[in-house]
């Protein structure tokens, strides 16, 4: 019977090139292959793709697939599942990791069910246990008020990883490494839902993900107007605008301006949180930011265990205070 | 129109940030004391998909809830909320399951109902923060999946759904039947009246066992839980800026702020 072996990464692509979060999935993904003694396998899957295997084999990926055909020009679960199915069948990798991204999340599941295995989302550690050889999924749960490890005894292994967690590839162009080409082979037929149109987010200048300083606003700020004001002290910081759940499900902001375990992880600088009380969902988005300011009228609000500066106040009061001062302090 | 919807029993979740613990011994998380049970928050947000579209244009809302010893009171909401129908799959051998359990047990209580149009559930829970039952009882089911669902709308025999993805919203059409997991920006459930809690009350939950599903549960076991910690929490000292006013405050803080070179 054949054997289940190597670590496969799933390479996300976007807009042409490889996010961030492609080369923490091969970083990770290279360190488990050598842990097991074993090879790392690459998967880019789109159209005209195939420029990015050699870029995959700099960050280490002994074999990079490469499954190109118009009609994965954008996601479509049952698409990608689908040619995934067809890879994992014919690769038969111990271990199949993705990125927690907006693809990952929904096809990890779908895959791992037709695949008849398990996977673990969102995980924030990977490792091989020295006994059983088994891979160690650990995963942020109760929001974040704790941390399980699970273990899965039927192949592959699955396990989406989190953003900015854990160490990125840095390529190297002496590594060498197979590019296979591999037929989609897709029945159109089979592809059940349609993807009609995709509305962009808005947001002008420097991306959530990306920036240096946040500001973010929670419950308090009470309407879409207050975001404007957030808005204000994010030009004169020179930072981006987020947010916690209740405003965006409210529809103050965008939706992809959420901070937290359902939206963004972000790592920056500096994270001023104004009339956010700090859930620890909302802590797993924010909580690697080196410094925290927080502004929020409720001296019990949770987000001052976690904050280095705090002011206890009406935000509408503080906020316009505080962006005129720093504008002027501020160098232009 | 016939819609299955699957919400399931947790701690309320806002309870958690003032402070749960983890026993690791007996890999659980402690809730704190008095904490209620809930409906899983993105679970409520899948019930109120259905009843907007019941709003619109009539439907049968039939919620499936998984669990053990589960609280009536707390899923009897859900028709006080505006579902018509109750089935609770209680048993101790419902206990604790996982996504793959999970999903096996609801469509095969999906299956038994026979008819449905629509299954909708909540994109991840509370707990688990596991994320996967929904396209579980898609693939069991043979059915089309999508995700992360802010609104879904039957059109013309169609699903027209749109869906929170990291930069934006995208438009999506799926056949019916489907299953779709929906997201918190659908809207927040409604609150009943008095008129419809009490009204709530007299209608008859149907409740089945593991013997009355032919499943068996202990076979269908996937992950193993082989560590529960408590996490490396982020801890600060927070200086606190006091002022007279708030507008004080807010000069102060930035002065402080720039001080420290953090802007």
């Amino acid at each position: 019977m054949a054997e289940y072996k190597g670590v496969l990464t799933y390479c996300e692509i976007i807009e042409g090139s490889l996010p961030s979060i492609t080369y923490e999935v091969l970083g990770c993904g290279r360190k488990l292959a050598d842990g097991l003694g074993q090879e790392l396998y690459a998967v880019l899957v789109g159209s005209e793709v195939g420029d990015l295997a050699q870029e995959v084999i700099s960050c280490g990926a002994d074999k990079v697939y490469v499954i190109d055909d118009q009609l994965l020009k954008a996601y479509q679960t049952d698409a990608y599942v689908s040619v995934m199915e067809k890879l994992v069948k014919q690769v038969m990798p111990q271990i199949l990791i993705l990125g927690q991204t907006s693809v990952g999340r929904d096809m990890a599941p779908m895959l791992a069910f037709r695949l008849d295995t398990m996977a673990t989302l969102d995980c924030v550690e990977l490792a091989i246990d020295s006994d059983t050889k088994l891979l160690l999924q650990t995963k942020p749960v109760y929001g974040g008020n704790a941390l399980a490890t699970y273990t899965c005894d039927s192949y592959p292994q699955i396990a989406t990883v989190r953003d900015k967690v854990m160490s990125p590839s840095g390529p190297d162009s002496s590594k060498q490494g197979e590019i296979i080409a591999i037929d989609a082979g897709l029945d159109p037929s089979a592809i059940r839902t349609k993807l009609l149109n995709k509305v962009k987010d808005e947001g002008e200048g420097i991306r959530l993900e990306e920036a240096q300083v946040i500001v973010s606003g929670g419950r308090g700020i009470g309407g879409a107007e207050g975001f404007g004001q957030l808005q204000e002290l994010a030009a004169v910081v020179k930072g981006a605008v987020g947010a916690s759940r209740p405003p965006c499900d409210n529809r103050w902001i965008a939706p992809s301006r959420q901070v937290g375990i359902t939206g963004k992880i972000v790592s920056p600088e500096v994270y001023i949180a104004i009339g956010l009380s700090g859930s620890i969902q909302h802590l797993s988005g924010c909580g690697q930011a080196k410094s925290i300011i927080a502004i929020n009228k409720d001296p019990e609000a949770s987000i001052f265990k976690y904050a280095d500066f705090g002011v206890v106040g009406d935000w509408k009061k503080v906020l316009p205070a505080f962006t005129a001062k720093l504008k002027e302090l501020l160098p232009e | 129109m016939k819609i299955i919807v699957c919400i399931k029993q947790v701690p309320d979740p806002q309870a958690s940030s003032t402070g749960t613990t983890v026993d690791s011994e007996a890999k659980k998380v402690i809730m704190p004391q008095g904490t209620p049970p809930v409906m899983n928050p993105y679970d409520e947000n899948a019930l109120e998909a259905a009843l907007k579209i019941k709003d619109l244009q009539g439907a049968t809302v039939t919620v499936i809830s998984a669990g053990k010893n589960l609280a009536k009171p707390v899923l009897r909401k859900a028709i006080a909320s505006g579902a018509d129908d109750l089935i609770l799959l209680d048993d101790p051998a419902f206990d604790k399951l996982d996504s793959y359990a999970t999903a096996h047990l609801l469509a095969a209580a999906i299956q038994q109902v026979g008819e449905y149009d629509l299954i909708l559930c909540g994109r991840q829970a509370a707990d688990t923060d596991a994320g996967q039952v929904g396209s579980g009882i898609a693939e069991i089911l043979k059915l089309p999946g999508v995700t992360a669902a802010c609104k879904v709308e039957p059109v013309d025999g169609k699903l027209a759904i749109e869906r929170v993805v990291s930069d934006g919203i995208e438009e999506v059409e799926a056949p019916i039947p489907a299953v779709i997991t929906v997201s918190s920006e659908i809207g927040e459930l409604r609150y009943p009246g008095v008129k419809e809690i009490m009204a709530a009350q007299r209608v008859p939950i149907t409740v089945r066992k593991a013997q009355d599903l032919e499943i068996d549960i202990s076979q269908l076991k996937k992950p193993s839980l082989v560590n529960l910690a408590a996490p490396l929490g982020r801890t600060a000292e927070c200086q606190y800026i006091e002022c007279e006013t708030p507008e004080e405050a807010g000069t102060d803080l930035a002065i402080k702020v720039r001080k420290a070179q953090l802007l």
